[in-house]
């Protein structure tokens, strides 16, 4: 072994592809986030946080290309970002580029982009891109957030929300990003950073996808790298759904830091379809009394996917609940990963922190590795957790069976049932509206299960 | 309408049927009573085409059908309902899309028009309201939560939706108070029809003083032993099942 670290072809692929920073004052974090990743050891299956999740996707093809400009017409790009009865302000970029037209979002003074933005925004960045959480993320070497070192490596734009203290936008902001299918593999470093003050109010929505490529559910072979940090601030509420609905071949790593400030109010929904590798690494951190975390989570991997969701709640203070729900259907060879951790430190008593994650394998070749991770150093707490991994419950489909209905749409619709309670649950109807279709027909079915007639009841 | 001969099934290698023979006629209304543990219970789960009730002899036809050999939903969609004894909770599936899902293929199968979206929903409220659920019911999950009253009524409500010509009602009864029994009971006598026939399983002879049968059989140790009018029913009831032992002299 030599002493020289051996940088992975991956990294060595992406550093010959980083271009020169051109916003000075986003110099520092450039060249900071340059030399962390360039350091990183490259996660194997050694290391505990890809124990389970194969980065061979990108061994194998590094996918650091520049980003292609579209020829995608603005009807298709309009038609890919839409979500039917959603009224919402969009933000939509195609291969990492804003395209302004279909990006109402912009003329807000709450959403601008980094490189557009004023002096107090730029400050506003500056004391929160890769600080969010009041101390500096992903700032040690741990393999997970080597890809946040790459991001910070690239950072030359990003969007900045920014609501102001007990004000609300008016309706929902979409967050789309859009991907095609290129020559060659291309790298999208997404960021995005969420500053709500005290007393404001948001929902989120973003939306990764594909545009269609001439392979159907397969043309995209982009690298998305996203990050997400958010602030809520004292007394402030975000909903937030981060929605992943790229083709088979995209390759998607996202990592979501959330710091919750004083009575802070928390809803996530999180969607993975599947891709040959979709990976999330989400910290929610209860950094000041009294906040209030929900985190659902759905992923449906098919064919051969690979999902793997690594979530980590800090409960750093006394009297922050917390309630995490992820549900996960693995079919075909598909595999996934959930690993829910939940760290209650010395001083957060009073905490109530619960999780759960069950998991259907519809074949005998899909896998599914989850494990729940509690660290609990106070004394004074309620915690639960659970996992379960199951089939489909033999009783539940002779009962439909004997009602007439076949065992495979049976299997369908027990599947689905498996999911819709998190639907259900989602605060935004229209997106639930939206998803139930893309997800039926996920499970072979043409259609979603007569919702109108449902919602007329 | 059905004629079961020799029926033999088991049930993890035990065997649970032994030569059980019964026929129906359109119509009729038979009831089926037994100690626990006669096979009642299997006698339903084998007709209805369970997984792992394994027949090992004998015919079953229902109108001139084999149905033996069909899966659960064909006997379904032939005309054959069973009324479970623990319907099981469906969380995430709603009552109503099962409900629609289940009448589509049932319809389908027998060469009815499909009832759209509209239709279906009017008569599922009809139906809700004859067996006095709330039509909050139809919107929740299948079964779930529903207390065991409501889900006998849920049973009941599938029953007359789907119109079979051959109704099981395993145990209806177990469980139920005698307001929730009238209702059943009601509900069941308003779909008596001469081209319809029903068994009736039940443990209890009180269940025969609503819906009043035309046969009595008693079920022991896998065969009918004693066969008679209503009045059996409360023959036994006021012996007891173990007078069988002295009369039939079974084990």
């Amino acid at each position: 072994m030599s002493e020289t670290h051996t940088m992975s072809n991956f990294q060595q692929a992406q550093l010959n592809a980083l271009a020169e920073s051109t916003q000075s004052w986003l110099g520092d974090l450039n060249s900071a986030g340059r030399e962390a990743f360039e350091q990183a050891p490259w996660p194997t299956r050694k290391t505990e946080a890809f124990k389970y999740c194969s980065l061979r996707t990108l061994t194998d093809d590094p996918r650091a290309a520049t980003a292609p400009a579209t020829t995608a017409s603005t009807d298709a790009i309009r038609a890919a970002a839409d979500i039917p009865h959603f009224d919402g302000y969009q933000l939509v970029l195609v291969n990492g580029q804003v395209n302004t037209e279909l990006s109402d979002a912009l003329a807000l003074e709450q959403v601008t982009l980094l490189s557009q933005a004023s002096t107090e925004q730029q400050a506003l960045a500056k004391e929160y891109l890769g600080k969010s959480l009041g101390k500096t993320v992903a700032g040690d070497l741990d393999p997970s957030h080597l890809f946040n070192q790459l991001n910070n490596a690239s950072l030359q734009d990003a969007v900045l929300v920014e609501i102001k203290r007990n004000s609300r936008l008016d309706k929902p902001l979409q967050l789309c990003y859009l991907n095609t299918e290129a020559d060659a593999g291309f790298t999208v470093n997404g960021r995005v950073l969420v500053v709500l003050e005290t007393g404001a109010e948001l929902e989120l929505v973003e939306h990764y996808a594909s545009l269609d490529g001439t392979n159907d559910n397969s043309g995209d072979n982009s690298f998305t790298n996203a990050m997400t940090e958010v602030v809520v601030g004292d007394n402030a509420r975000l909903i937030h759904y981060r929605l992943q609905l790229m083709h088979n071949d995209a390759a998607h790593i996202g990592s979501v830091w959330v710091n919750l400030k004083r009575d802070a109010n928390y809803q996530a929904f999180h969607l993975a379809l599947g891709s040959q590798l979709t990976r999330n690494d989400i910290v929610v951190h209860h950094s000041v009394g009294g906040s209030h975390s929900d985190i659902n989570g759905v992923y449906v991997p098919l064919g051969k996917q690979l999902v793997d969701f690594h979530t980590c709640i800090e409960h750093a203070v006394a009297h922050c609940t917390s309630n995490e729900i992820f549900r996960g259907i693995i079919n075909d060879q598909a595999k996934a990963v959930f690993n829910g951790r939940i760290h209650i430190h010395k001083d957060a008593q009073k905490t109530l922190a619960e999780l759960s994650n069950k998991n259907l394998l519809l074949t005998n070749k899909a896998e599914i590795n989850t494990k729940p991770e509690l660290e609990i150093y106070a004394d004074d707490v309620k915690c639960a957790h659970g996992a379960t991994v199951a089939q489909l419950d033999d009783k539940a489909r002779f009962y439909l069976q004997s009602r007439g209905i076949s065992e495979d749409e049976a299997q369908v619709m027990l599947s689905f049932g498996f999911i819709n309670e998190l639907l259900d649950a989602m605060p935004d109807k229209a997106i639930g509206h939206w998803l139930r279709p893309i997800l039926a027909k996920r499970f072979g079915r043409e259609q979603s299960f007569d919702e109108d007639l449902v919602e007329t009841v | 309408m059905i004629s079961i001969q020799n029926l033999q099934a088991k049930v993890e290698e035990k065997d649970i049927l032994k030569g059980l023979s019964l026929d129906i006629k359109p119509g009729e209304v038979h009831a089926i009573m037994g100690p626990n543990g006669a096979g009642k219970s299997t006698l339903g789960n084998v007709l209805a085409g369970r997984d792992g009730y394994e027949v090992t002899g004998g015919s079953a036809t229902l109108n001139g059908k084999d149905i033996l050999d069909l899966e659960a939903e064909e006997r379904a969609r032939e005309g054959l309902f069973l009324a479970f004894q623990y319907p099981v909770e469906i969380p995430g599936v709603s009552n109503l899309e099962f409900l629609k899902a289940s009448v589509d293929a049932v319809r389908e199968h027998q060469g009815k028009d499909a009832l759209d979206s509209v239709k279906f929903l009017k008569l599922a409220r009809e139906k809700c309201k004859a067996v006095n659920l709330d039509q909050s019911f139809l919107k929740r999950g299948v079964n779930e939560g529903f207390s065991g009253g409501e889900k006998k009524r849920n049973e009941l409500m599938q029953m007359m939706l789907l119109e079979p010509s051959l109704c099981i009602l395993d145990e209806t009864d177990s469980g139920l108070d005698i307001d929730a029994l009238q209702v059943v009971a009601n509900g069941v006598n308003a779909m008596r029809d001469p081209n319809r026939s029903f068994i009736v399983v039940t443990h209890y002879q009180r269940l025969l003083d609503y819906i009043v049968p035309d046969y009595v059989h008693v079920l022991a140790d896998g065969k009918i032993v004693k066969s008679g009018g209503k009045e059996l029913a409360l023959e036994l009831e006021e012996k007891g099942y173990s007078w069988l032992d002295t009369t039939t002299g079974a084990q």
